[in-house]
C-alpha cells in the first residue's frame, strides 16, 4: 500500500507563486494538457490551474501574521469525488494512492466537483472535461529524467522547500518522519476525506535569554585580562573599529 | 451553488411527468376498485402516458445542456454500484420504457387478464405494468434526490427532506398537470384530481417548510480554522491567489445581490404553494380547463424558483477558500 503526497510547510512558505508557475507550465506541456486559458491578456481572464497559493491574515491588527497557504488536490485516502463519478472517468489508483481523472471517459457533468470540499477540481472550458492535480505523474515516473527530478513540478520549483514529496504511507519516508515530528495535519478533518496531503503549522522560533547569561560565567579573561576591569561604559573593540 | 437551468429544468420537468404518470395509475386503481368511474383506456391512459412521456423526454433532453460531452452519456450508467447519477441515469430511460409500454397496452386495448386474487380482484396487463412503472417512478424520486442528499458536506441537501421534497414537489406538480389534462380531455375525474393536488402541495408546504426552517439553523461544520488548519478565532483571507475568475468563482456562488436572494425565498413559496391552492379551489368550484391550466403553470414557475433556490442555498465548504480577491 502506497499513498503519494505532498506536505506542504506553512512555516517556509514565502508566498512566491513559483509553484503556481510551474505546475502550469509542466501540465499544459503535459500529458494533462493543454490547460485552457482565456482572454489572457483582455478584460476578464480566466483559466485552468491546478495550483493557487492563497494569503490569510491571523490575529488583530497589529498582532497579526501573515499566512501564505498553497492549496491543490489532497490525493484524499477517501476520496468523495471518486464514488459519485458516473462513469467511472474519476478514480483512485490502486498502486501509489493518486486520483486521476480519464478524460477519454469523463462526461463533463461537474458532479464530481460538488462532491469535493476543497474545490480542487475546475472543468476545462475547451476540452469540456474535469482536470486537477495528477501529481505529475507523467513526470514522477518518467526514467529519461536524472532520478533527483522525478518529482512533481512545483516540488522542484519551490525556492524554499516547502513543498515535500513522498509516500505517507511508508513510516520511515523522509515525509512521514517530518509530519510526525512537525506535526503535520489534515485540512477539514470533519468530513472524513483523509487527505493524504499534510500541511506543517507555523513554528514560533523564541529565544529566552537569563540576566545571568548575558555574562559570560567561565570566561578565561576573568583571569588573563588587565586589571583593572574597564567600566561597563567605557569603550570596546566594537566601537572604535568599523568592520 | 450556482444554479444551473439545465438541471432546474431536468428535475422539475421529469417530476411532473413522474406526478402525471402516478396521476393516471392512481386514476385507474381507482376505478379498478369502483371508487371512480372507469376512463376509456385510449384517449386518457393512451394519450395521458403520451403527455407524461412528452414531459420526461424534455427533461431528458434538458440533461444533456449540463454535460460537456453529451455524446458520451451512454457511460454515465457504468457506476450504478456507487453512484446515484448513474442510477438515475438508468432509471430515468427505464421508467420512460415502462410508461411508454403502459401507454401503449391502453391505447391498442391489448389489456389481457394476467390472474385474479381470491377470485376479486382481476389482475390485467395495465395494471401490472402500471404497478411496476409506479415503483420505477418512486425510484426515480429517490435516485434525483438522493443525488443531491449524499453530498454530506452540503449540510443544506444533505437530509431525508431533500428526496422527500423532490417526492412530493414532483407529485403536486403532476397532479396539478392531471387536473390540466382531465379537465382538457372532457373527464370526470378532474376535481377528483385537484383535490389529490391541494392536498399533496399542503403537505409539500409543509415538508419544505420543514427544510427551509432547517436549513435557516445549519451551524456549518467547516469554518476558517479547519480549512486552513490553523487555529485562530479570527482569520480573515486576504488574497485568493488570483485576480481573474475561475471554476471555483463561477461554479459554486448563485451572484446573486442579497436582495433578489432573499426575494425568491419569498416569491417560490407563494407561487409553488399558496396559488395554486387558491387557484386549484376556484377551478373545482368552477371546473374550468383554463383556471386548471392557469394553476399548473403558476406551479410549475413556481417550481423552478424553487429549484433555483434549492441550488443557491447550498453553501460549499469550498467557498471558505474564495472569499475575497
Amino acid at each position: 500500500m502506497k499513498q503519494l503526497a505532498l506536505v506542504i510547510d506553512l512555516n517556509v512558505c514565502v508566498g512566491c507563486h513559483a509553484c503556481v508557475t510551474s505546475c502550469k507550465e509542466w501540465n499544459t506541456s503535459g500529458t494533462a494538457g493543454s490547460m485552457s486559458d482565456f482572454n489572457p491578456y483582455e478584460e476578464d481572464p480566466t483559466g485552468n490551474f491546478f495550483n493557487r497559493v492563497q494569503t490569510f491574515e491571523i490575529g488583530t491588527y497589529p498582532n497579526t501574521e501573515t499566512v501564505h497557504f498553497p492549496k491543490s488536490c489532497l490525493h484524499c485516502e477517501e476520496p468523495p469525488c471518486v464514488p459519485v463519478c458516473p462513469t467511472g472517468a474519476s478514480y483512485k489508483r490502486e498502486e501509489d494512492g493518486i486520483v486521476l481523472v480519464d478524460y477519454d471517459k469523463c462526461i463533463g457533468c461537474k458532479y464530481c466537483s460538488w462532491a469535493c470540499p476543497y474545490g480542487a477540481r475546475e472543468l476545462d472550458e475547451e476540452q469540456k472535461v474535469m482536470k486537477k492535480c495528477t501529481l505529475c505523474v507523467d513526470r514522477i515516473y518518467d526514467e529519461s529524467l536524472p532520478e533527483a527530478e522525478r518529482k512533481p513540478s512545483c516540488v522542484l520549483a519551490c525556492p524554499t522547500s516547502a513543498r515535500l514529496f513522498g509516500d505517507v504511507k511508508d513510516p520511515d519516508s523522509s515525509i512521514s518522519e517530518t509530519i510526525r515530528e512537525n506535526g503535520g495535519y489534515q485540512l477539514m478533518p470533519e468530513w472524513g476525506t483523509k487527505p493524504a496531503n499534510h500541511y506543517l503549522p507555523r513554528r514560533k522560533t523564541k529565544v529566552t535569554i537569563h540576566e545571568d547569561e548575558l555574562t559570560r560565567v567561565d570566561n578565561p579573561l576573568n583571569k588573563e585580562r588587565q586589571l583593572p576591569m574597564p567600566d561597563d561604559d567605557e569603550q570596546t573593540l566594537d566601537d572604535v573599529m568599523s568592520w | 451553488m450556482h444554479p444551473a437551468f439545465s438541471v432546474i429544468f431536468l428535475t422539475t420537468l421529469i417530476g411532473a411527468g413522474q406526478g402525471l404518470f402516478l396521476a393516471l395509475y392512481t386514476g385507474q386503481l381507482y376505478s379498478v376498485f369502483n371508487l371512480v368511474p372507469g376512463q376509456d383506456s385510449h384517449t386518457f391512459y393512451g394519450y395521458g402516458s403520451l403527455l407524461a412521456l412528452i414531459f420526461l423526454g424534455m427533461g431528458l433532453f434538458a440533461s444533456f445542456f449540463h454535460l460537456g460531452h453529451p455524446e458520451r452519456a451512454w457511460r454515465s450508467a457504468a457506476k450504478w454500484r456507487t453512484s446515484w447519477l448513474s442510477r438515475e441515469v438508468i432509471v430515468l430511460p427505464s421508467f420512460m420504457a415502462m410508461t411508454f409500454i403502459y401507454g401503449v397496452t391502453h391505447f391498442t386495448g391489448y389489456n389481457p387478464v394476467l390472474f385474479t386474487i381470491s377470485d376479486v380482484f382481476v389482475v390485467n396487463l395495465t395494471l401490472l405494468v402500471g404497478f411496476l412503472a409506479t415503483g420505477l417512478a418512486f425510484l426515480l424520486f429517490l435516485c434525483t434526490g438522493m443525488i443531491y442528499a449524499c453530498i454530506k458536506f452540503l449540510q443544506e441537501w444533505a437530509t431525508p427532506l431533500t428526496v422527500i421534497n423532490y417526492t412530493l414537489l414532483g407529485l403536486a406538480s403532476g397532479f396539478t398537470l392531471a387536473t390540466v389534462f382531465a379537465s382538457y380531455a372532457g373527464i370526470q375525474l378532474a376535481s377528483f384530481y385537484a383535490g389529490w393536488a391541494i392536498i399533496i402541495t399542503v403537505i409539500a408546504t409543509i415538508t419544505r417548510a420543514a427544510s427551509l426552517l432547517r436549513n435557516s439553523r445549519i451551524k456549518p461544520k467547516s469554518t476558517m480554522t479547519s480549512a486552513i488548519g490553523i487555529r485562530h478565532t479570527k482569520i480573515q483571507q486576504k488574497s485568493r491567489g488570483f485576480m481573474a475568475g475561475s471554476f471555483n468563482t463561477r461554479e459554486y456562488f448563485h451572484n446573486m445581490s442579497a436582495t433578489g436572494f432573499k426575494s425568491i425565498k419569498w416569491i417560490f413559496p407563494i407561487l409553488t404553494f399558496v396559488l395554486p391552492v387558491i387557484i386549484l379551489s376556484s377551478g373545482m368550484a368552477s371546473n374550468s380547463f383554463a383556471i386548471y391550466l392557469f394553476a399548473f403553470v403558476v406551479q410549475y414557475a413556481g417550481l423552478i424558483a424553487e429549484r433555483w433556490f434549492f441550488f443557491a442555498q447550498a453553501n460549499h465548504p469550498q467557498n471558505l477558500y474564495y472569499q475575497t480577491i
